[in-house]
């Protein structure tokens, strides 16, 4: 954590990219957000829609290809999953998920 | 690592390491910066939450008249008798005692996008960086002849912003006289929740079918068919509600006689009902159109979709109903929390010097209840379209129940219950 840190304020200061925060997936994090009207802030449901949080990432992802390819079953997940490419969902359950190790 | 990043980021978000980092840095989590968003339902408290969670350095500020939010999706099974507005009421204060916005009780008088500057009704103005403008939506009342006055539009309620008007609708209703008539007008699209009107009719009739059973449905339709969720809606109009329902398409509105009770129209002859109900064309919300914004048939306001502002007044975001929609894209309270997203992502970006997101995408989920209990859905998901500038249906993810449920009837509640939640929770 601290060679962290000190790399980016190495950078920061020398005026370079920001190494960290280019990597941070801002975009799927967006997408990511999307769910939540559906799953509750954070993936925290109240009921009915599964809760995310929580869930694996590795998890999460399985149940979006899934859907998407109709193997499982749902009311209106199958729709939702065809409206993004196999390499969007992996970035959507990576920000939604808990890394499994 | 990707632990380690996400505890670094927080921490950063947290000005825990502020008087180590030089001042371009700090910029990276819009400090200094003052977000004003103007209206707190689903578009814009979603924006002011997400602006907040993306741009923690921000002061974000939500300008709302009102105590409480009101929901209108399901607020016809209010009307229907199997819903209480308690259900879909929600305060502001969350926004302020959980997720750091500054709520202001106010109305927005006017908009000086040169200045950057915003007047308050109860008086001062206010600067911002950034203005999000989530006005909803504005009732043309002017274009219904008849219906201009204050005491014709109390007879004729239109209950399409939920509130007062939902309760006094379900109360006309329980009063309608037996085998009496209650007869509602549909404006010509766009406008707000285009299946809600098909669903109000049988919800309607649902609910007189128990108290009243020989009562009639008429619905006169500006528009030259059913909008939204069509065969399903037309089906549970010919065979759930066969001898109660009537769907009358093409009928222009011309001419409101609101103490006689009639409605006339373009091209058929008058129709008495004992119960109108006339959901008026709409607009962009009133301050949106005040400011010069709603640059689209001088109704609704066009918007660049990767960041959602202004096609006419820099650093001005437009979200909600009040946006010109892209062709296909339904006015809908799940587009709007997607489109303040969207919105809420880019300005963070803007603030902190990254590139805005060149692929936003939304997606829409609108369920409908045929009844007490069973429910339908139209779902669909939209990708940002680089050479047409617009949101585009990706194929295959759109559709619609193949039948209506009791499941799914199960699911929409929870749909309202989690949407409010990730709105005002």
């Amino acid at each position: 954590m601290q060679n962290c840190v000190s790399a980016v304020l190495l950078a920061a200061g020398l005026g370079l990219s920001f190494p960290l925060l280019a990597q941070d997936d801002h975009k799927a994090e967006a997408w990511a957000s999307a769910c939540f009207a559906c799953h509750g802030p954070d993936g925290r449901s109240d009921g009915g829609m599964p809760a995310l949080a929580g869930q694996s990432a590795d998890g999460i992802y399985r149940a979006l290809i899934d859907f998407k390819s109709g193997k499982r079953a749902a009311t209106v997940m199958h729709r939702h999953a065809q409206g993004y490419s196999d390499e969007q969902l992996r970035r959507i359950a990576d920000v939604l998920g808990v890394a499994s190790n | 690592m990707a632990i380690e990043r996400r505890e670094f980021l927080r921490r950063l978000g947290a000005g825990a390491l502020a008087g180590a980092l030089p001042a371009s840095v700090l910029a990276q989590n819009g400090s200094g910066a003052r977000l004003v968003v103007v209206g707190g339902g689903f578009a814009g408290a979603t924006c002011a939450r997400y602006l907040k969670r993306w741009a923690p350095g921000a002061e974000v500020v939500l300008v709302e008249a009102a105590a409480e939010f009101v929901a209108c999706p399901m607020s016809n099974r209010v009307i229907g008798g199997t819903m209480s507005t308690r259900d879909l009421t929600r305060s502001h204060d969350t926004l302020a005692s959980r997720h750091g916005v500054r709520v202001v009780r106010d109305t927005v008088t006017s908009v000086n996008a040169g200045a950057r500057q915003i007047a308050l009704a109860r008086g001062g103005a206010m600067s911002y960086d950034r203005l999000v403008l989530a006005p909803g939506i504005d009732f043309a009342y002017d274009s219904l002849p008849g219906l201009e006055g204050a005491a014709a539009q109390e007879k004729v309620l239109h209950a399409w912003k939920a509130g007062q008007q939902t309760h006094d609708l379900r109360r006309r209703l329980g009063a309608l006289p037996e085998g009496g008539v209650f007869a509602m007008h549909i404006p010509q699209a766009p406008f707000r929740c285009p299946p809600g009107p098909y669903e109000r009719a049988c919800l309607v009739a649902s609910a007189l079918r128990r108290s009243n059973p020989r009562a009639k449905v008429l619905v006169f339709d500006a528009n030259p068919d059913v909008l939204a969720k069509k065969d399903l809606f037309l089906d549970a109009f010919r065979t759930r509600y066969k001898s109660m329902i009537e769907y009358v398409p093409n009928a222009g509105f011309e001419r409101m006689d609101a103490a006689g009770g009639e409605l006339r129209f373009d091209v058929q002859a008058g129709i008495k009902a004992d119960l109108w109900n006339v959901i008026p064309p709409q607009r962009a919300g009133i301050i949106a159109r005040k400011s010069g914004l709603a640059n689209v048939d001088q109704r609704w306001c066009e918007v660049d979709f990767l960041t959602y502002e202004s096609r006419v007044a820099p650093y001005v975001h437009i979200i909600g109903d009040s946006v010109a929609s892209a062709p296909g894209l339904p006015k809908s309270a799940h587009m709007a929390n997607q489109q303040a997203k969207v919105c809420a992502a880019a300005i963070a970006a803007l603030l902190a010097g990254r590139p805005v997101s060149d692929e936003p995408i939304v997606a829409n989920t609108c369920y409908s209840f045929v009844n007490e209990k069973e429910a339908i859905h139209v779902a669909g998901v939209y990708h940002y379209d680089a050479g047409k500038r617009t949101m585009v249906g990706v194929p295959g993810a759109g559709g619609l129940s193949a039948a209506p449920s009791s499941e799914e009837g199960f699911m929409a509640v929870a749909w309202i219950f989690n949407i409010l939640n990730d709105t005002l929770g």
